[in-house]
Formats: structure tokens, sequence, C-alpha cells
């Protein structure tokens, strides 16, 4: 069992859908984005996704790719965002942390030393969007050999011909993007998701995450109301930039800012089962 | 470490799409099935002899194929060395290699029912050629270029909208051709119904370098002919520029197992090797962008560094795949030129030929002045002229301003 694998078993037993917040590590810059994690259980948030900055996030639309520049710019490596996770486990030894990115920074930094060193950090899981399962010996499966949950996008493009291959090696939950798009796109009607993680949940018994286009607390309610958790990031992200200085600075309110929407948005999935 | 040599390097990519380590299909699950698809569709139109068929016939009368290979007569003398022949693949409608590949793309694009065509585009041949077949079919076209070259490469930009399409700045990261190739998967995993995304070398996932390489491949078949025609035997060198590697790719593949033909493909050295430049065999190292495994310009982070060249046509991190393991094994000698070099050549070969190159196909003359003095006077040399200079005229005029 990982840290993953507890909390959604303890979601499940509360009989709510979980939040899933994604920021970016780094992000505006170390010592703030240490604040924003530190604060994201304690608003509410059930499981942390943090991004690994990349240069070229092909899969990702303005918010997330800004924020990524951001926290390069700022001095961000895959080795300080490892660092950041390390903090982090020194005062919270139970929200699970999904590692999200691409997968040339972990190619380079080597495969091997990063899954001890993620581990060691105290890692849980890993998105890594430009690993499709045609090329799960890369990093899947290795991941997975060294007790890391590897957790796969499923998308609308992905039928049930393809399904199984998707969730293969799949562990820990199973992340559906809602939308043909990228990250940040408009958020499509519940019916159409629901139909969907229904569809996925014929195929396996992890637990889905939806994904892609919530901002609000009602669409968390709804796609909570079908889903075991739903995924919030751009809206944060854009509340870290919305936050800053004209020269790009974190001010007073930048943490709050983030940890007052995540306060909102997780009300809004605590009450999408209590109608 | 001992490399193994292989019995044919033709024989690639194996079924995951890899030339030894490199290649790949990197990409998010929502583009998979669409790349799996493409897949299936181009093994059908390859086997279906209808298709080959309306390929030709479309090269011969829309494109003007063949190309011819010119004796470079008054460049050879002043070199003293090689006999020097040149591919004159900027005689092609559109006037650069580009077309070849696009064409095949657009009949696959056809066979498969899409309506929507999508490109990036460096120095804008590849989206003018993609704009004019687009034209030509009746297709929607949106071509997606880095803002920097937007402004450096006006000219493309005017045909491209002449001809119809949709030409989309991008705003993000460099604004040069690697940032367009990000908006154009961007674009691809939001439409992936109805659009085909027409890439313009051979990089990208599986099966794009492969399919690429097959369609520029009838540079290096033409070629083979024409020097047994010129003369009775096969050419005993190949210079050509690289940047993702279309052209280069194109003139070598049918040579790759004739081992006696030296083979050199250049990259653009920008500044010098030790400044800005866009070598990625010469100054990169093997990493993962844009669907595949290769060379790429990074930092030790694996974060992508901007490339330069004076030639937005190389102006890219990375080089395709195939060449990545054909410098690994050997086949193929990896040199590069400098801006300096390439507008020097440039102007001798205007002078000399009377013919204008493309500044990237300026790149691989400059090592040609510098290997064909080497050679004896029967060494037959053949270097790819991939496109015509005459959108480069500005980025030259300016750049020898600036040092009058």
């Amino acid at each position: 069992m990982t840290r993953i694998d507890t909390t959604f078993a303890s979601l499940k037993s509360q009989g709510r859908a979980g939040l899933v917040t994604f920021v970016m590590a780094g992000d505006p810059d170390h010592e703030t984005s240490a604040a924003i994690i530190a604060a994201l259980p304690g608003a509410g948030a059930d499981v942390i996704e943090l991004g690994m900055p990349f240069t070229d996030p092909m899969a990702d639309g303005p918010a997330i790719q800004a924020a990524g520049l951001r926290a390069l710019k700022a001095g961000a490596t895959l080795r300080q965002t490892l660092e950041l996770v390390r903090g982090f486990r020194n005062t919270n030894g139970t929200t699970p942390i999904v590692l999200m990115g691409y997968y040339n920074p972990i190619y380079v930094y080597g495969v091997e030393k990063f899954l001890v060193d993620a581990k060691d950090a105290g890692v849980d899981g890993l998105i890594v969007v430009d690993l499709p399962p045609e090329e799960d010996a890369e990093l899947c499966l290795p991941a997975l050999k060294a007790g890391l949950n590897f957790i796969r996008l499923a998308t609308p493009t992905t039928d049930d011909k393809r399904l199984p291959a998707v969730l293969a090696n799949t562990s820990g939950f199973v992340y559906y993007v809602s939308i043909t798009g990228i990250t940040g796109s408009a958020a499509p009607d519940t019916n159409k998701v629901a139909a969907a993680v229904a569809r996925i949940k014929r195929h396996t018994q992890l637990p889905v995450a939806v994904g892609f286009g919530v901002r609000r607390a009602e669409q968390a309610r709804d796609f909570g109301a079908a889903a075991d958790a739903v995924v919030v990031g751009s809206a944060l992200v854009d509340t870290v930039r919305a936050h800053l200085t004209a020269d790009g600075a974190p001010g007073p309110e930048t943490v709050p800012a983030v940890a007052a929407l995540v306060t909102d948005l997780a009300a809004g999935v605590k009450a999408a089962r209590s109608k | 470490m001992t490399i193994q040599q292989p019995n044919s390097f033709r024989t690639g990519p194996d079924e995951h799409g890899r030339f030894g380590n490199f290649g790949g299909r990197f990409v998010a699950e929502t583009l998979m099935p669409l790349i799996l698809d493409l897949e299936k569709a181009y093994t059908d139109a390859r086997r279906d002899p209808a298709f080959q068929r309306e390929m030709d016939g479309h090269l011969k009368t829309f494109v003007g194929r063949p190309s011819p290979l010119y004796f470079a007569e008054r460049m050879t003398a002043h070199l003293g060395g090689a006999k020097i022949y040149f591919k004159r693949e900027e005689l092609n409608h559109t006037g650069a290699h580009k077309v070849n590949n696009v064409l095949g793309q657009i009949m696959l694009a056809r066979r498969m029912g899409k309506k929507r065509i999508i490109a990036e585009t460096g120095a804008g041949m590849h989206g003018v050629a993609t704009a004019t077949l687009c034209a030509r079919f009746g297709l929607d076209c949106i071509v997606y270029m880095g803002a920097v070259d937007v402004a450096r490469q006006e000219p493309n930009v005017f045909r491209m909208k002449m001809l119809g399409a949709e030409v989309r700045p991008v705003q993000s990261g460099t604004r040069t051709l690697k940032d367009a190739m990000n908006e154009a998967l961007r674009d691809w995993v939001t439409n992936v119904a109805d659009t085909f995304y027409c890439i313009g070398t051979v990089a990208g996932p599986h099966p794009y370098p492969m399919m690429v390489r097959d369609f520029q491949s009838i540079i290096g078949q033409e070629t083979r002919v024409q020097m047994q025609e010129a003369e009775g035997r096969l050419p005993d060198s190949l210079v050509a520029c690289i940047g993702g590697g279309s052209n280069a790719m194109g003139l070598f593949h049918p040579f790759l197992d004739d081992r006696q033909v030296e083979i050199y493909g250049v990259e653009a050295a920008g500044h010098g090797l030790t400044g800005l430049h866009a070598a990625s065999i010469a100054g990169g190292r093997p990493g993962v962008l844009h669907g595949n495994r290769t060379y790429l310009l990074m930092n030790e982070d694996g974060q992508i560094q901007d490339a330069h060249s004076i030639s937005a046509g190389l102006d890219y991190p990375g080089i395709g795949p195939e060449h990545a393991w054909l410098h690994d094994v050997g086949r193929v000698n990896f040199l590069s030129a400098t801006d300096d070099e390439a507008v020097a050549a440039l102007q001798l070969c205007s002078r000399l030929e009377g013919i204008i190159p493309a500044l990237e196909s300026a790149h691989a003359l400059a090592q040609v002045e510098k290997i064909a003095p080497q050679k004896p006077k029967d060494h037959l040399m053949v270097v790819n002229i991939s496109g015509r200079g005459d959108k480069d005229l500005a980025s030259v005029a300016q750049y020898l301003a600036e040092r009058a």
C-alpha cells in the first residue's frame, strides 16, 4: 500500500470524492513553492500533484506553460523538485505526492538514480505525459519495481479496445483527461464525464480522478459526483500568477490566495455526494 | 564502447519505431491512437500500387520531377578538386525539397478522409509547400510559425496567406521552430477527429521519421540513376545540410548500403560551436523531445536550449532519430558550418554558378569548399541544393549590412 492507495481507501470509507491539487514545483520561487505545498493539505487537498518544470510542455495550455517558465527562471531543477518533496515530508507523512511532467528531465537525470532519489524523498507516484504504454520499458516498469505508483492518463480517444493496454501497468489511480485538448481548456459537460468514468470502471478496480478544465467549486462538485477524485491545476497556477508583483515576485497574498481557492474547491468536492 | 555494424543500414525502424536506441513514440495518450491509425494507413498506402502511381503523376506534372543533376563546372574549377554535381531540389515547385514529403502526406490525409491540415514551419518552406498542396486539393490549412521566424521570413508568410492558409504566429517559449512544433502538437491533441498533422522533417513520433524519409528518398533514387547516366557509376561522396535532416535523409538513404560512398551531413554551427548554434550532434546529447529520442541541445537538467542559426530552417535544437543512429554507428560523417561560412558560400555559389541557394543549402556548400579541394579530380561529389535563396535575401542583406 502506498500513500495513494491508503488515501483513496480512506476517501471511499468516508464516502466522498477527493481533491487532487496540481501546482508547479518552484513556482514562483523555491521558498514560496515550499510554502504553497505545505499549505495544501490543511486547505483540503487530498493528493498533491507537483509539476516538474520543462521548457517544452507539449500537452499544457498557457497557464501551466507560464508556471513552468516562471519556475525555471527562478532556477528550478529536478533535483530541487525532489528537495521540495523531502522538505514537505518533514512535517507531513500522509498526503500523497505525485510528480507530473515530461520524460526528458528524468531521462537526463538517469532513470535508476531518479527512482531511488524520488522514493527516498517521499514521492509516491509519477505521471509522465509523453510515456504511453508503448514506452513502458523506459520508466513505468522500473518505477513499479521501485515501489512507486505509475499513474496513466486515459483520454476520450482511449477506446474500449485500447483501454486494457493503458490500464495494464497503471497503479494508484487512473487520471481521466476529460477533453481532447491541453490543460486549462474548457471543461465538457458532466454527463459525458460520468459516462466516461463508468466506462473506465468497467475495466478496472482502480479509483478514477478527472481533470483538465476544472476551475470552480461548482464544477468540482459536479465532477466529484461522478468520479473518485477531481484534479485542479490551471486555476491554481493562475492564482499564483495573479498574486505576484509586477516584476514577478511573490507577495504576502500569494500563498493565502492559493490556499483560499483550495478551501473553496475542497468544499465543492465534499458537497458532491451529500445532496 | 564498440558499436556493432549492421548488415544493412536500410532496415530501420524496428516495430517500435526505433533506429537503434533512437526514435520511438513519446507522445501523450490522446495522440497515441492517432499515431497508430496513421501508421496503419501509411503501411496500407505503401503497399497500394494505385497510391504510388497517383503520386508519381503529381510528382511529374505538379512538382516538376525529376529535378536535374547539374555539373557545377565553374565551382569545380574554382575549388580544383572533386567534380561537383548539384542535385537541383531548388527547382521543384515551391522552391525546395519540402514538397516531395508534403505531397505524400497530403495524399495520405485524403486517403484517411482528413479535411484539416496543420503544419509547423521554420524558414517557411514546409509551410509554403503545405499551403500549396492544400490549395491544390481543397483542404483547410493552418501553419504554426514562431513569431521570430514570421518576422525574418516575411515573403514566405505572404506566400502562405496568398495560397489560402492561415498562419498562426507562436509566441510561446523561444518563438522559433521548436515552439511551432509544440503548438502544432497542442492543436492536434485538441482537434483529433478531423486533423492531419503534416510534419516537415524526419523527426517526431514513429511513423513520421520513416514516412518522411520514404517520401524524400526520391532525391537519392533519382541521383543514382542520373549519375549513372552522366558518369556511368555511382558518386563517391554526398553532402547535404541538416536541421531536422529531411533533405539529407532523402539523398543519403538510397546510398547507405553502398559503403564506398562517403556521406557528409552539415549542421548549423551558428556563431560557432562554443557559442550559440544549432548543431545537435556536435553539441548535444541524447534526450527525448517531440515524440522521439535523439540528440538534443539541452542543459544539465534536461531543459531544451535555444538553437541559433542565420538559417531559420536549421534553427532547431534536435535532429531526426535516424541521423542520430547513423552518427552513432559511424555511417554518416557529421560536420558543421557557421553563419559566416554559409553566407560566404551562398555568395560564391551565386557568382560562380548563377544559382542563389537557400541559406540552409549554403551550409552544405560551405563544407564542399573544404572537402572538394582535398579530393582527386575523378572524385564525384553530389551536394543537395535543397532550396532556393529568394526567401533569404532580406536576412543576407541585413547580415552583410551589419558587417559592412
